[in-house]
């Protein structure tokens, strides 16, 4: 009970919910400033999201792979060490699962999990070198991590060119069915859209996420470790080990994401120009969130719903894309940036907190 | 917690105030908005035009729409059929492969008479959102969805690029001729089989010395200035490229080789790259008819005569793909003459051009 309580904290409910508030005005001037209608904007962004059931289905499609890697850098940012290698790992999952997904040929019930196995051991493997890095050579995980990224870019894709490569295209060949996710029945009462399990798997990886820190030893010697290093070593802690684990375990959850878009979303995985960004999106969510499993939700739920539905302002009130970009970015930067929305609620807070000392006592 | 929950009501009512005040003022502003004709939609003076009322939709891949490319000719085209016939016409971009199906879709839920896709990157969003859909009409650009609800459009590479290696073969002092291609997928090879077969035709020396190399990419500058670098040291004087942004380190290369007074070349592709890139590197160009193949298959839907299911492939006899006129001022006329008879053999099918 005292951590939900200091999960709701009033602070931490307020601050975000006025950013946003504070986002959205800042983009209504901007919107403005550009002749445009920022209430037919904003109503279209929503009608956008909650419009019709195909919408709600993508929205929750273009949410769910941020819950992953939202999940796999706060993961890593509680164990003091900062995972911006998520996109690679990221990369590496849907790699994994295309291998198992195109190659092998299994009953459905044997080849769906081995495929999302596989690629979240990818994905966690390839974090688990940029923490063994660290641990045995005291590279900094940033560095390795972010350079990480491009060579898990280009692995895939020699991957995919060259072994899973469909004739004349620049994509593998087809995921079998057996090892596919996607929830039929569900996708077709929504319009088509595209519904697969991974959606439930990312809120399960959020309860693991919760459960793994601060429910059991091993999370609380991660929290430790990240709290102070130096500390939990005097205190007889293996910090290497734990500098692994931890990047392993956040390196699954990237993989996992990654697993998913492959064979929920996608059913094939493309040679890829450029990585879609997930990864470094899910610093944002993380961040946004707290680090904590239900700001990481709600985070994921904010980023990927105003990227789906930034659509319906461009389609609804004729906002060109630029503009729908500052609107979403003001909107994160007011999210973002605690001290400053803290600073305009300064004044209410004061008086709240004069009144609920004269009166509050009673209520606890 | 009764306060703080009275404190968000204010903030609440506060937006609202701000919002519903911005709302009403808005009015003049989506007005603006609209004849400021950036915005993606006809302009209010168009759409009173007696014309048709329809309604064009265009899914832009993940380049965007100003990406000085396809996507960029696409949007151009249907700002005209705007123009020309007062039809509605919109874009959406789509930011990854992940969006291409919700934008198309977008448009079939509104009702759009005509939803383009721009790119053989939409080749699967469209299988899915065309089948699901069978009511509603599509065009796709560059690849081909055999649908009969789909028109796809396909452009004959291959006798455009014939016609540039007329021109390379013609010019080459040397007789040493390059070619850098972007990926190896089968496009690109249209436009290495057709150059080829167009040196050969008035150079055969010159074409069996052809030096290709594929960069792998099409958005990496450096890759293209290198491989360029090692062609000219090799003695080529004339680069075709067909690799995207690859191809903009070859320009650099090729500039910084004129600068120190050597004599090379390049041949764009596309679009009319002596434009942007000047015309003491650029030869001439090997330009795709985009934005007149997208205006043809849209007014012919407005002038109700689309045929839907099946792949138009656009050669030089469509003007689907050509030289630009800028190439007189480099090419002299005899050899632009030649090009001229080329045209003409492949128009009357005298020639077939290979495609690979």
């Amino acid at each position: 009970m005292n951590t939900m309580r200091k999960i709701f904290d009033k602070s931490s409910f307020l601050v975000p919910l006025v950013a946003i508030i504070l986002g959205l005005i800042c983009g209504a001037l901007a919107m403005l400033a550009g002749g445009y209608d920022p209430w037919l904007a904003y109503s279209s962004l929503v009608k956008k999201l909650f419009g019709s059931p195909y919408d709600i289905g993508e929205a929750i499609r273009a949410i769910t792979p941020l819950i992953f890697t939202g999940i796999a850098v706060a993961f890593a940012f509680r164990t003091g060490l900062f995972n911006i290698g998520a996109d690679g790992q990221f990369l590496m999952g849907m790699t994994g699962a295309t291998i198992v997904g195109v190659t092998l040929d299994l009953p459905w019930y044997i080849h769906a999990p081995l495929a999302i196995i596989v690629g979240g051991l990818f994905g966690g493997l390839w974090a688990a070198l940029a923490g063994y890095l660290k641990a045995a050579r005291g590279v900094n995980e940033v560095i390795s991590s972010i350079m990480l990224n491009w060579i898990a870019l280009f692995l895939s894709n020699y991957i995919v060119g060259t072994y899973l490569v469909m004739e004349g295209q620049q994509k593998s060949k087809p995921i079998h069915e057996s090892a596919l996710v996607s929830i039929k029945w569900l996708s077709e009462s929504m319009g088509n859209a595209r519904m697969h399990w991974g959606t439930l798997f990312a809120i399960i990886g959020l309860i693991v996420f919760y459960v793994i820190l601060w429910r059991t030893k091993k999370g609380y010697e991660l929290r430790a470790v990240g709290l102070n290093p130096h500390a939990a070593l005097y205190a007889g802690m293996n910090v290497n080990r734990t500098i692994v684990t931890s990047m392993f375990i956040s390196g699954v959850f990237a993989g996992l994401g990654g697993v998913f878009e492959i064979l929920g979303v996608f059913g094939y995985q493309t040679v890829m120009a450029a990585s879609w960004g997930y990864g470094f999106d899910g610093i944002a969510v993380a961040l946004l969130g707290g680090n904590t499993p239900i700001g990481v939700f709600l985070g994921a739920i904010l980023f990927g719903g105003l990227s789906y539905g930034s659509a319906g302002m461009s389609f609804g009130a004729n906002v060109p894309p630029e503009i729908v970009r500052i609107v979403i970015g003001s909107i994160i930067f007011f999210v973002a940036s605690h001290g400053l929305v803290k600073f305009f609620l300064k004044p209410f807070m004061i008086r709240r907190s004069n009144k609920g000392k004269s009166e509050g006592g009673g209520a606890r | 917690m009764k306060k703080q929950a009275g404190l968000m009501l204010m903030i609440i009512l506060a937006l609202t105030v701000v919002l519903s005040a911005c709302g009403s003022k808005s009015d003049n502003g989506a007005n603006n908005a609209n004849t400021g004709g950036n915005a993606g939609t006809a302009s209010p003076d168009a759409s009173e035009a007696p014309a048709s009322k329809l309604k064009i939709g265009m899914a832009t891949d993940v380049g965007g729409v100003n990406d000085k490319s396809f996507n960029q000719s696409a949007w151009e085209a249907l700002k005209k059929v705007t123009a020309d016939t007062g039809a509605e016409t919109k874009y959406l971009e789509s930011k990854g492969d992940a969006d291409m199906e919700p934008n198309l879709k977008a448009f079939v839920s509104e009702k759009y008479d005509l939803t383009w896709g721009i790119g053989f990157l939409f080749t699967d969003a469209m299988t899915k959102v065309a089948t699901e859909n069978p009511d509603s009409k599509f065009a796709l650009i560059d690849a081909a969805v055999e649908l009969p609800n789909v028109e796809s459009v396909a452009f004959a590479e291959n006798e455009g690029s014939f016609l540039v290696g007329v021109v390379a073969g013609l010019t080459t002092k040397t007789n040493k001729i390059g070619f850098v291609g972007g990926m190896e997928i089968p496009v690109i090879k249209k436009f290495e089989a057709g150059f080829k077969a167009g040196i050969e035709a008035v150079n055969p020396e010159a074409a069996k010395a052809l030096k290709i190399n594929y960069v792998g990419d099409f958005s990496k500058p450096d890759l293209g200035k290198q491989a360029a670098a090692t062609m000219y040291d090799a003695g080529v004087d004339i680069i075709f490229h067909a690799s995207g942004a690859s191809g903009n380190g070859v320009f650099n290369e090729a500039k910084s080789r004129k600068d120190a007074g050597k004599d090379v070349w390049v041949i764009g592709v596309d679009k009319d790259q002596s434009l942007e890139f000047g015309d003491e590197i650029t030869l001439t160009s090997m330009m795709k008819g985009v934005e007149a193949a997208v205006y043809k298959v849209s007014t012919d839907l407005i002038n109700g005569n689309w045929k839907g299911g099946q792949v138009v492939t656009l050669g030089l006899k469509d003007n689907g793909v050509g030289l630009p006129e800028t190439s007189t001022k480099n090419v002299p006329a005899d050899v632009l003459a030649k090009v001229e008879e080329f045209k003409q053999k492949i128009i009357s099918g005298e020639i077939t051009v290979p495609t690979e």
